[in-house]
C-alpha cells in the first residue's frame, strides 16, 4: 500500500539571530546578511512526516519547496533526515509571491505530484509569520485542514487523530484523509541528520545545480537516479499565469515602520517552577535573553 | 552552536599530510565505493565525508549534549530492579547519536559501520567530551566493538557488530574488588559446560563504567587452578541474559556523574569466548586498553577545551576595577597557558591517532593478504610509535585537563567556587582522567622504556629535520638544547645501572620527552597553518616546556643513587 506524504518547507533567512544589518534602509529584510536556514516549524512538520513513514508500511515522504535555485538545500537537508526526495518549484515567474500566490503555486505543484494522503507544513515561516500558506493550500485543494498540530496521535484507515496546541490547552480532533496539517513549534524537534543518509545524498542536485557545478561525477547521476532532485518551472505545472508571482499577489506593502516597544508589558507569575521555566523558554525564544 | 564548525583546529588536523596515506590504507583503494551508497569514492570524497559527519556530531554536541550536561550532573543515573536507568539527558544524548547513525563510526561497512579512520572518530570523542565529559564514556565504549572486530570469530562479529552500529551500548568489565591496576588478580569464573556447549560466568565486577550495557565484554578466569594473567580469557555477554546479571549498586562519584559506575553480580551468565583462551589479558585487554587510553586522551582534550571556553568567556565578561579582567596580565597569562596546554595536547592527540590509524589499517589489511616486506616494516614502525606515544598522550592530556580545570576556576574567582558556573563540574569531571584506564604513574611505567631505548629521541630527531617557519628558529634552537638535556639525563640515569633509580626518575624523563615532542608539534603545526591558529601557543608552550625540562634536568643531575632511599616510606 502506498501512502504519500508531502511536506511543504521553506528556506528562510535566519531572523532568530539578527544583527545590525538585518534590515535594509527601506525596511525590508536584508537576505544577504542572514544565513538561509530550514524554516524551524517546517522541520517539526518533517519530523511528524518521518514518524508516519516509520509507522505506515509503504509510506513515502517528499518535500515541496518554492524558491530560488539554492532552496534545493532544503530538499537535501530533508533527505539527510530520511525524506525520499523532493520537488523544487523555481523560476522568476514565482518571484514576489505573497501568501495567496505562493499557496496557488504550491497547490498547482501538489496536483502535479498526484494523489497525496497527507500534506504537512509548519504553522508559519519566521520571515513572514503569517501562518496563511498552509490553510490556503488546503482551501485551494478542497481539503480539510488541522492547524496548530502538536502530534499526530493516530492514523487508522482514512481517519487521522491529531493533538492541537492552543493558547490555553490542547485539543484532540479527528478528521478524514487526505488532509493538510500545519505543525506547531511545540511539536517534537526534528531528528538530526543521519550519517549514512548524509553521505548517500550529499551529491543530490537539481538539473540547474548540476549544470552550474560542471563535470564532477556526471556518470554517477545516471547510475544513481536518486541523486536527481526534481526541479519544476512554471511550464511544468498546470496554472493561470495571472495567479502567480507579483501579478497574483494582492498584498501590497504600503509602508514599513520600525517599532520600538515603549509600554511596559507585565505578566504575573506564581512561584511555581513550571511557570518560571516557561518564562525562561519564552524569553530565550524571543531573544530577550540567551 | 556547532562544536565542529567553531573549532578550526579540528579541520586543520584533517588537512595533515599523512591523511592521504591513512585514508588510502583504510579504504583499501576505495574498494567499497560501488558496494555501498555511502562509501567514499576517492581521497577528497573521504575527507568531505569525514567533515559532514563531524558537522552532525558537532551539532548534536552543541545543541543537545552540552545543554543537557548540567541536569545530567545533578540528576545522575539510578538503579531500579537491578537495572540502571540513565538520567533523562543521558538517554536523550544517546538516542540522538544513535538516531544519527553515529555509533560504529570506525567499524567496517559490512557490519553497518562507516569505516572511518580513527582521526574523525577521536575528534567525535573530543567534541562529545567538551560537551559532557561523563557522557563521553558512554559514547567511547563503542571501542569495545573494535576488540570484537579485531579478535572475535566471524559469527560473533556478525552477531554483535551490527548491534553496536544501531546504538546498543557496550561495557568492558575488567575491574574487581581485588583487581584494579593489577588485572592479573581477576577471579570472576568462566566455566565451560560441555553439554550446552557454552560458557557460564560467575562472580563480581566492580567500578564498571556503563555496567548495565547491552553488550558486555568480560575478563574472566577460564583456566581452573591458575592465578595469573595467563589463566584469563575474554568473553562477550548479551543483555538478553540480563536476568543473570544484577546491578547491585552504582557508585556515588566526585565527577562524571552521568556515567553509571556499576557493581555487577554474574550468576550463571551465558557468554561467548572472544578469540583464543588464555589470551584475554595478555593480548586483548592490552589492545583494548591502548584504544581506551587514546579515548581518555580525546576526553581530556575535550575537557581542556571546555575549561578554556569557560575561562575565556568569563574573563572577557567579568568587570573589575573598571575593565574586563582579561586585561589584567595575571589573568591573561592564565588563560593563555590554558590555551597553550590545550593546543599542545591536541597536537599530541592527533599525532598519536595518526600513528594508531596507520598501524591498525595495516593490521586490517594483513588479515586479508600478506603484507610486502616494506609494508610490514612500515606497519611495525607505526605500531612502535603508537605504543610509545599513547602513554605520554594519556598522561599529559589528563594532567593538563586537571590543571586547566583548576585554572579555569581560578579565573572565575569566588564565583567559580559556587555551583552556579560550569567550571566546578568541569573540575570534578576532570579528576578521574589521570586515574582510570591506567593512572599517570602507570603511564610512566609504559613509557619509560621508550625513553631509555631512544624511541622518543629518534622521533624528536625526525621532527628536527622538518622545515619550519623562520620565526620559530629561536624556539628550535632552544628545543635542541632541551633535547641535549634529555639525552644527558637519560645517559646519567642509565649509567647508574639501578632499576630503582630508573623508576624513581621515570616520570621526570617521560615528561621531558613529552614537553619536547609537544613543542615540536606546535611549531610544525604553526608552520603549516595559514590562519595563525597555533603561533601564540607554540611560543607560550615552548617557554613553559623549557622551564620544566630544565627543572627536571637539574633535579636528575644533582641526584645520586643513594638519595632515593630518603624518599622511601615504610
Amino acid at each position: 500500500m502506498s501512502f504519500k506524504i508531502v511536506v511543504l518547507a521553506k528556506q528562510v533567512p535566519d531572523t532568530r539571530n539578527v544583527g545590525k544589518d538585518a534590515m535594509k534602509a527601506d525596511g525590508t529584510v536584508n537576505r544577504a546578511a542572514l544565513p538561509a536556514i530550514y524554516n524551524p516549524e517546517d522541520l517539526n512538520a518533517l519530523e511528524q512526516a518521518l514518524r508516519l513513514k516509520a509507522k505506515i508500511e509503504g509510506a513515502s515522504v517528499h518535500v515541496l519547496t518554492m524558491g530560488p535555485a539554492r532552496a534545493a538545500e532544503i530538499i537535501r537537508e530533508s533527505m539527510y533526515r530520511g525524506a525520499d526526495g523532493g520537488f523544487l518549484l523555481s523560476g522568476r515567474e514565482f518571484a514576489g509571491s505573497d501568501t495567496l500566490a505562493t499557496s496557488y503555486a504550491l497547490a498547482c505543484a501538489i496536483r502535479k505530484i498526484g494523489p497525496v494522503d497527507i500534506i504537512l507544513c509548519g504553522r508559519q515561516a519566521i520571515d513572514g509569520d503569517t501562518a496563511q500558506v498552509g490553510p490556503q493550500v488546503a482551501e485551494k485543494l478542497g481539503l480539510p485542514q488541522i492547524t496548530y498540530a502538536e502530534e499526530i496521535v493516530d492514523i487508522q484507515g482514512k481517519n487521522i487523530t491529531v493533538k492541537r496546541r492552543l493558547d490555553r490547552g490542547v485539543e484532540v480532533v479527528k478528521a478524514s484523509l487526505p488532509i493538510v496539517v500545519t505543525v506547531n513549534g511545540t511539536a517534537a524537534a526534528c531528528r538530526p541528520r543521519h550519517a549514512k543518509l548524509t553521505l548517500k545524498y550529499k551529491r543530490a542536485a537539481t538539473p540547474s545545480e548540476l549544470q552550474e557545478a560542471g563535470a564532477d561525477y556526471t556518470d554517477l547521476y545516471d547510475s544513481h537516479p536518486y541523486l536527481k532532485i526534481n526541479e519544476w518551472g512554471v511550464s511544468d505545472i498546470d496554472h493561470d499565469i495571472n495567479w502567480l508571482g507579483l501579478s497574483g499577489s494582492p498584498t501590497k506593502v504600503k509602508q514599513i515602520e520600525s517599532v520600538v516597544f515603549t509600554a511596559k508589558e507585565s505578566k504575573r507569575l506564581t512561584a511555581a517552577d513550571g511557570e518560571i521555566e516557561e518564562l525562561i523558554k519564552d524569553l530565550i525564544a524571543n531573544h530577550t535573553i540567551g | 552552536m556547532n562544536y565542529y564548525n567553531n573549532n578550526p583546529a579540528l579541520k586543520f588536523q584533517l588537512s595533515h599530510p599523512l591523511m592521504q596515506k591513512i585514508v588510502t590504507l583504510k579504504e583499501q583503494n576505495f574498494a567499497d565505493k560501488d558496494k555501498y551508497d555511502y562509501a567514499s569514492r576517492d581521497f577528497e570524497d573521504a575527507i568531505d565525508n569525514y567533515e559532514r559527519v563531524l558537522e552532525i556530531i558537532g551539532e548534536i554536541c552543541g545543541d543537545i549534549i552540552a545543554p543537557n550536561a548540567e541536569s545530567v550532573d545533578h540528576e545522575g543515573p539510578r538503579v531500579e530492579n537491578n537495572r540502571v536507568i540513565y538520567a533523562r539527558g543521558t538517554q536523550e544524548n544517546h538516542e540522538a547519536l544513535a538516531q544519527a547513525g553515529l555509533y560504529g563510526m570506525a567499524l567496517p561497512r559490512q557490519y553497518g559501520g562507516l569505516n572511518f579512520s580513527m582521526i574523525p572518530y577521536v575528534m567525535g570523542g573530543e567534541m562529545v567530551s567538551r560537551a559532557d565529559a561523563g557522557f563521553a564514556n558512554i559514547w567511547g565504549l563503542q571501542d569495545c566493538a573494535e576488540t570484537i572486530a579485531e579478535f572475535a570469530d566471524d559469527d560473533i562479529k556478525a552477531e554483535f557488530l551490527p548491534r553496536v552500529c544501531q546504538g546498543q551500548t557496550c561495557s568492558m568489565d575488567l575491574t574487581e574488588p581485588d583487581a584494579g591496576s593489577d588485572l592479573q588478580a581477576v577471579m570472576l569464573k568462566a566455566t565451560y559446560n560441555e553439554k550446552d556447549g557454552i560458557w557460564y560466568l560467575n562472580g563480581v565486577k566492580r567500578f564498571i563504567t556503563n555496567g548495565d550495557a547491552q553488550i558486555k565484554l568480560v575478563l574472566a578466569r577460564s583456566e581452573e587452578g591458575t592465578s595469573d594473567g595467563r589463566g584469563l580469557s575474554y568473553f562477550v555477554a548479551d543483555n538478553k541474559h540480563d536476568h543473570t546479571v544484577k546491578v547491585r549498586r552504582i557508585e556515588n562519584k566526585l565527577g562524571i556523574k552521568g556515567s553509571p559506575t556499576c557493581e555487577l553480580v554474574f550468576t550463571n551468565t551465558p557468554a561467548k569466548l572472544v578469540g583464543a583462551r588464555r589470551m584475554g589479558l595478555i593480548k586483548y585487554v592490552m589492545s583494548l586498553m591502548n584504544g581506551a587510553r587514546l579515548g581518555v586522551g580525546a576526553q581530556s582534550v575535550g575537557v581542556s577545551q571546555a575549561a578554556y571556553d569557560e575561562a575565556i568567556a568569563y574573563a572577557r565578561e567579568r568587570q573589575q576595577f573598571g575593565k574586563a579582567i582579561i586585561e589584567f596580565p595575571a589573568v591573561a597569562e592564565m588563560v593563555s597557558v590554558i590555551k597553550a596546554k590545550l593546543d599542545a595536547t591536541r597536537a599530541l592527540l592527533y599525532e598519536t591517532t595518526r600513528f594508531v590509524d596507520i598501524y591498525k589499517a595495516y593490521e586490517a589489511i594483513e588479515a586479508t593478504r600478506k603484507l610486502t616486506p616494506e609494508e610490514k616494516a612500515d606497519y611495525k614502525d607505526f605500531q612502535k610509535l603508537a605504543d610509545a606515544f599513547t602513554p605520554v598522550l594519556k598522561m599529559f592530556s589528563s594532567e593538563y585537563a586537571n590543571q586547566n580545570a583548576y585554572d579555569c576556576i581560578q579565573v572565575h574567582g569566588g564565583s567559580g567556587f559556587m555551583k552556579d558556573y560550569a567550571c566546578e563540574r568541569i573540575y570534578r569531571d576532570a579528576r578521574i582522567l589521570t586515574i582510570y584506564e591506567g593512572t599517570s604513574q602507570l603511564q610512566t611505567v609504559a613509557a619509560i622504556r621508550h625513553v631509555l631505548t631512544g624511541s622518543y629521541l629518534k622521533q624528536i630527531h625526525y621532527y628536527e629535520t622538518l622545515p619550519i617557519n623562520p620565526e620559530f628558529d629561536s624556539i628550535r634552537k632552544r628545543l635542541a638544547t632541551m633535547t641535549n638535556l634529555l639525552e644527558h639525563s637519560v645517559t646519567r640515569v642509565n649509567e647508574a645501572k639501578s632499576q630503582e633509580y630508573i623508576d624513581f626518575h621515570a616520570r621526570r624523563l617521560v615528561e621531558m620527552a613529552g614537553h619536547i615532542i609537544m613543542s615540536y608539534l606546535l611549531i610544525i603545526d604553526a608552520t603549516r597553518d595559514k590562519e595563525d591558529l597555533f603561533r601564540k601557543s607554540a611560543f607560550i608552550y615552548s617557554k613553559y616546556a623549557e622551564v620544566e625540562v630544565r627543572k627536571h634536568a637539574t633535579f636528575i643531575k644533582s641526584f645520586d643513587v643513594e638519595s632515593v632511599d630518603v624518599y622511601k616510606v615504610q
